[in-house]
């Protein structure tokens, strides 16, 4: 058990998750060319559109939620602080 | 014990009956047996079975049981069969109590045949869950589910004004479909809108269910939001603006979810996300549609049932629940870690696990009828999903850097909860006919085709393989502890100023006015105290042989005006 403690802590089990990742992606797409797919969306047709779409997509959903912590992010509590405010306020 | 046709919710409210007067084990045993006695009594009620009943000249079927309505019904005892099962170890008889009060609840609204029984349960979800969030015991979670009350209070009562109106237009009580036409309907509309937490309308969720106990969250995330989708898939099927209404759900939670630091108000806003894609099948509105809606409500239950449940694990053993405090816990947690992936697994949609197998099914729906768009963003929302509670939720909680935190793994009864709905989830997953075949329209889809299996896989891989680079490149967001915000904001903040402000101004102006007035009697008291002092006016002596002299005046002063 010792020896598993750390396993997701060492560099090479990390490094073999990742390779693992990228050789089944790279195979993913492969796929694409080898099957033949029944589509009825115009996009759907094209090879390598979901691969593409869930990259990009996620890509650009992190980055747009990240560019909304501008906006929206307070500190932890924000709630509470306001709340002794108004408390205070009625008295 | 000879039990013949039962209302379903009467042996739930007798059993939180039970439960409140019974401590430990003899408790969990009343709860298990409740269960186990009110499903059988489900299972032996006869097709199409109906109770009616009469109250003032209005006819009323307070329990009506179809093809709609009936996978609710087991769907609801499965998940409080897990959820009383995960708290066993709780000792909190008002915890204990009301959860099966809010099961019962539940399961009274989706067997409801009439509005008006619909409307009496509706509010049991409120009153009976609120305690749920209170059981937290924290000056937030008291006020948080203050808020909760008074929004789900305010659902029943659009629903209550909708059905005075519907009733007198229609002359009728009957709840079968509405359809969205005229003042009533719309009423009735928002009131199940409120529940299915349409976008701006959702707050309440995300606020009240992280605040609630480890427990409670998971019979919160089961019953309220899945009546109100039922309710939804009853009156209002087919009606295209929710195809719009759901997208817009399935969307924009995910993008709170990836900046939301408290893990559980990351599966609040995921929640949000899954309603979102049986509101767009509810709106489309076709056999397969309103069967995908269906199967999603039941395998999001479990699934999310799940993931709460492991989240409720790690705030239990930890006392935290802030990605940005944990970390590393797979050490400590390896059988909560490896059920809380199941639960990943199966929200993200991967092929053999169970979101996979009613998900496609609304997106085949909406492809078949050319919702392209909207195809186009729940296929974005899918791949969202798998980022915040696919791979957030576990990799900020059990991998990650490591927090230091050395922990107990969860009690059994936790474990044993979460392995029944981790096998549920592979089940359902991997036999989807099990599902398939209750659904309410019967269907001969499959969605095991080497298509499906193929773009869905690679729209995972590929969205791992962004939140991979994302993380080596430095750009993914850190948790932080923070606060996001939401709708709620305007009636947390500017709405309580606002009133603050005008009440103060009153108080204000009241006060000049006391003042302006008290100046003026102090004046006038000054004055009299002034004429009292001595050598005043009022209070100076005067001689006897004066007051004659006076006296003789007056007398003659009014003997001249008896002459004049």
């Amino acid at each position: 058990m010792s020896q598993s403690q750390d396993f997701f802590d060492k560099p090479e089990t990390v490094k073999w998750i990742l390779r693992g990742l990228y050789i089944l992606c790279a195979l993913l797409v492969i796929l694409d060319f080898v099957v033949h797919r029944h589509t009825e969306h115009p996009w759907e047709g094209m090879v390598g559109f979901y691969p593409i779409y869930g990259f990009v997509g996620c890509v650009v959903l992190v980055l747009v939620a990240k560019l909304m912590r501008r906006g929206l992010m307070r500190s932890e509590d924000y709630y509470q602080a306001g709340d002794k405010e108004v408390g205070r306020a009625d008295h | 014990m000879l039990i013949t046709d039962l209302p379903p919710f009467l042996l739930f409210y007798l059993g939180g009956l039970l439960a409140a007067l019974s401590r430990g084990k003899l408790r969990a045993g009343l709860m298990l047996a409740t269960i186990a006695l009110s499903a059988l009594n489900l299972w032996m009620l006869p097709d199409g079975f109906s109770v009616q009943a009469e109250l003032m000249g209005m006819a009323l079927e307070p329990v009506r049981l179809d093809n709609l309505n009936f996978l609710f019904g087991y769907l609801f005892h499965i998940a409080a069969l897990i959820g009383v099962i995960y708290s066993l170890h709780v000792k909190d008889t008002l915890q204990q109590s009301a959860s099966m009060f809010y099961a019962g609840s539940a399961l009274g609204a989706v067997f409801a045949g009439d509005l008006l029984t619909l409307f009496v349960f509706w509010e049991m979800l409120a009153l009976t869950s609120v305690f749920l969030v209170w059981a937290r015991r924290s000056e937030q979670a008291y006020s948080s589910g203050m808020r909760y009350l008074v929004i789900q209070v305010i659902s029943g009562l659009l629903l209550l004004a909708g059905i005075l109106l519907h009733y007198q237009k229609n002359g009728s009580l009957a709840f079968n479909f509405i359809g969205l036409e005229g003042l009533s309907a719309w009423l009735i509309f928002i009131g199940f809108g409120v529940k299915c937490a349409f976008p701006a309308l959702h707050t309440w969720l995300t606020d009240a269910y992280p605040e609630s106990t480890p427990s409670g969250t998971v019979f919160l995330s089961a019953f309220t939001t899945k009546v109100a989708i039922y309710a939804m898939a009853r009156a209002f099927p087919g009606t295209e603006l929710l195809v719009y209404i759901g997208a817009s759900m399935a969307c924009f939670p995910i993008f709170y979810a990836v900046i939301e630091n408290d893990l559980r108000r990351v599966l609040a806003y995921s929640l949000i996300n899954q309603l979102g894609f049986m509101i767009v099948g509810i709106g489309i509105g076709t056999e397969l549609a309103i069967n995908g809606a269906v199967a999603h409500a039941f395998n999001d239950v479990i699934f999310k049932g799940l993931l709460f449940m492991s989240m409720g694990a790690v705030l239990y053993r930890t006392g935290r629940i802030n990605g940005s405090e944990l970390g590393g816990l797979y050490k400590s947690m390896p059988k909560t870690t490896i059920l809380c992936i199941v639960g990943a697994a199966s929200i993200s949609a991967f092929p053999l696990f169970s979101g996979f197998v009613s998900k496609s099914m609304i997106m085949s729906a909406a492809l078949k009828e050319h919702f392209n768009v909207v195809w186009l963003l729940l296929l974005f929302a899918s791949a969202g999903v798998f980022h915040h509670a696919g791979i957030k939720i576990p990799y900020f909680a059990f991998f990650a850097h490591d927090s230091g935190i050395r922990c107990k793994e969860a009690p059994t009864n936790m474990l044993i909860a979460m392995g029944i709905a981790a096998t549920l989830c592979i089940g359902i997953g991997c036999f989807p006919e099990l599902l398939y075949r209750n659904l309410p329209f019967a269907t001969d889809y499959s969605a095991y085709d080497v298509t499906h299996v193929l773009t869905q896989t690679q729209l995972l891989f590929f969205s791992a393989l962004a939140f991979v680079w994302l993380n080596l490149k430095g750009m993914y967001p850190p948790e932080l502890p923070s606060t996001n915000l939401d709708a709620d904001w305007f009636y947390r903040r500017p709405i309580p100023r606002l009133v603050g402000g005008i009440t103060a101004a009153f108080w204000a102006v009241d006060g000049a006015m006391r003042r302006t007035v008290m100046s003026v009697l102090t004046t006038f008291e000054g004055r009299l105290a002034k004429l009292n002092q001595d050598n005043g006016l009022l209070s100076r002596g005067i001689s006897t042989s004066a007051m004659v002299a006076w006296m003789c005046v007056l007398l003659a002063a009014m003997l001249l005006l008896k002459f004049i």
